[in-house]
């Protein structure tokens, strides 16, 4: 986790950026003065959080949008090294090629083996475009698949953490058949024999996410958004316009208290004061919490059963108005 | 040489009315402006013979009444005109004789979404412009004599865009194929979700998967005929996960639409891309078929299939 003067903050997180250099301020005039300054020190400190409780309390859907990208956000690999024990990664979908955008692998959790997948953002530029900014091609999606395949094929329940702002819209994956590889998956994943936990870590964007995003349960962290599309590209088209994002953001309904206010996902998992990146070890404690505690459920019942209520929990979402014969008739 | 049509897919998401049949843009003046003159799609369907028809692709001009009688494919340059789903049941069924499923169904803004307009608005307006009450219709009957169930697209509505209720009629046709074991043919043309149903259209993606999986246990085929243009959550679920996926010549067929990619990769496209043919090529069709010999073809699958 970097710390200041590392750490990245955006527009609304400037007033905590004013504190952290107050502190720095004074922590030089200690040092140039040997006068010991930790009172008011401590009481800048305590501030920086009481900030961060206030920012993040009245927060819009598009700063949620925001945070959900927070360059010092925790990533799938991220929340893999704290939750979980010899994460042995495993590569390529035995066709094309290793997407990076895309990883997953055999895990210990507490002394039970489980398939961790997820999309995977880069850290600094040059691993970003390495990861494709977490926009995977077919061959992630296929990838993803194979690896979901072996875990039933083990009996291993599976783990995805979906951060990603769409599948990559480019040339050679339209020839791969994008669209084919998100359906497969889709499909495939809701006729898993082992339970699927399926958790929405920073953006859900759409059939990218939807491409490892069907289980038993889908948990929302507090801070991430996940819908049909990108507030701005939702702008650029209803509204002729990329200048709308933010109204874009309100009327998608994307946060996690929507989402989970209309029964699209099953639960929020709370973050640190202020968002994941605050604080990388409790976010992911929280979060194991969180999964612990919904594989035990899942495991208690029978496949065949899981299965079948998978199908009817995605089959009952929707909304519509059924007319009666002679409601239909006068139309 | 097929000259590349331009044409902002996206647009036909918003519920405007931005292009015509062809995909040529309306000009201005064309627009309706007197307000309460409302015909009806059924009306519009006999057209007055005499009227001439230009071909979007070649140019061609024949009469309207000679298009039809040529299920709407060009007579020239074989270009397969954009139809509804009125056209498809009329020469697929035999004696143009079908039973409509589920047509009481209708959307409703449940998120009160409004963009340029409010969703309602935009529904309502529809459904009094046009016999059409959602994106998708679903109707049972013959083909030769075999029975089939066909769920069909109109891109008139909204874009053919995937929102609630194109999900739940999908699901019932799938419960009515498996009660009546009849074969299901799902006929794509859509730009993609709907955006005014935000999560709730990305999740009919799961829900027709799902439904799809019942109708392989029951082993019943599934049939996706992908017609032009057909995109985003569409190829991203059901649309590719045919028995068969076959398609008509020609046709726009993709995940991500022209426009974004070529914004993407900053680089123009290559002729004929997402277009049917290369998707044969590169392995995700079965085959791709002419109109004209549809619905022959169809009777022929359904035999082999059973027999």
């Amino acid at each position: 986790m970097p710390q200041y003067p590392n750490r990245q903050f955006l527009d609304f997180e400037q007033p905590i950026k004013t504190l952290y250099e107050e502190i720095e301020k004074l922590k030089q005039t200690a040092e140039k003065s040997k006068i010991d300054m930790s009172d008011s020190i401590n009481k800048l400190e305590n501030a920086i959080v009481e900030k961060r409780r206030e920012i993040t309390e009245h927060l819009t859907p598009w700063q949620r949008v925001q945070l959900s990208r927070h360059p010092d956000r925790p990533y799938t690999h991220k929340y893999i090294e704290k939750i979980f024990n010899h994460f042995i990664e495993l590569h390529g979908d035995r066709n094309v090629r290793d997407d990076k955008a895309m990883v997953g692998g055999f895990a210990d959790l507490d002394g039970e083996t489980v398939m961790i997948i997820g999309q995977q953002k880069g850290i600094n530029t040059k691993m970003r475009q390495q990861r494709n900014f977490g926009m995977a091609n077919p061959e992630g999606y296929r990838k993803a698949l194979r690896l979901m395949r072996l875990a039933e094929k083990f009996n291993k329940p599976i783990i995805t953490l979906v951060d990603t702002p769409g599948a990559y819209p480019g040339l050679e994956a339209e020839e791969r058949g994008q669209g084919e590889a998100i359906a497969r998956n889709i499909y495939e994943m809701i006729r898993l024999k082992v339970p699927v936990i399926v958790v929405i870590i920073g953006e859900g964007a759409s059939g990218g996410a939807l491409g490892i995003g069907v289980g038993d349960k889908v948990l929302m962290m507090e801070n991430t958004w996940y819908t049909v599309i990108s507030p701005e590209s939702c702008s650029s088209i209803l509204w002729r316009s990329w200048d709308k994002k933010e109204i874009a953001a309100e009327q998608l309904r994307l946060t996690s208290i929507d989402m989970k206010g209309f029964g699209l996902v099953d639960e929020i998992v709370p973050e640190p004061v202020g968002g994941a990146h605050w604080d990388y070890a409790e976010a992911a404690d929280t979060l194991k919490k969180y999964i612990k505690k919904n594989l035990a459920e899942l495991k208690t019942i029978d496949p065949v059963k899981r299965i079948d209520q998978r199908i009817e929990k995605f089959g009952k979402m929707g909304f519509w108005e059924e007319l009666t014969a002679e409601q239909a008739a006068s139309r | 040489m097929k000259k590349e049509r331009e044409e902002d897919l996206e647009l036909n998401l918003t519920g405007e009315e931005t292009t015509s049949e062809s995909g040529e843009v309306k000009p201005k003046w064309y627009k309706r402006i007197r307000k309460g003159i409302t015909t009806s799609t059924t009306d519009k369907r006999e057209t007055p013979e005499g009227l001439w028809s230009k071909c979007p692709e070649c140019n061609y001009i024949c009469t309207t009444t000679e298009l039809k009688e040529n299920l709407f494919v060009c007579p020239k340059c074989n270009h397969h005109h954009r139809i509804g789903s009125n056209e498809y049941y009329d020469f697929l069924f035999d004696g143009e004789e079908y039973i409509e499923l589920f047509d009481n169904i209708i959307s409703k803004d449940f998120l009160n979404f409004t963009d340029l307009k409010n969703y309602q608005k935009r529904l309502d307006e529809i459904h009094t412009k046009t016999d059409l009450k959602d994106s998708m219709r679903i109707a049972t009957g013959k083909v030769n004599g075999e029975g089939l169930v066909i769920a069909c697209m109109d891109f008139e509505f909204i874009g053919g865009s995937l929102g609630s209720v194109m999900g739940e009629k999908f699901s019932r046709a799938v419960d009515y194929c498996i009660e009546h074991k009849l074969p299901y043919l799902v006929i794509s043309k859509s730009g993609g979700a709907r955006m005014m149903e935000s999560a709730f259209s990305l999740m009919q993606l799961a829900k027709t998967s799902g439904k799809l999986s019942q109708l392989s246990d029951a082993k019943l085929p599934y049939i996706s005929l992908l017609t032009d243009p057909t995109f985003g959550g569409i190829s991203a679920s059901f649309g590719m996960l045919g028995d068969l996926n076959i398609a008509e010549p020609g046709a726009l067929i993709g995940f991500a639409g022209p426009r974004v990619i070529k914004e993407t990769i900053k680089k123009d496209l290559p002729e004929g891309f997402q277009r049917s043919e290369f998707l044969l090529e590169h392995g995700f069709l079965d085959f791709i078929v002419d109109r004209k010999l549809l619905k022959n073809k169809l009777h022929d699958l359904i035999v082999l299939f059973r027999n």
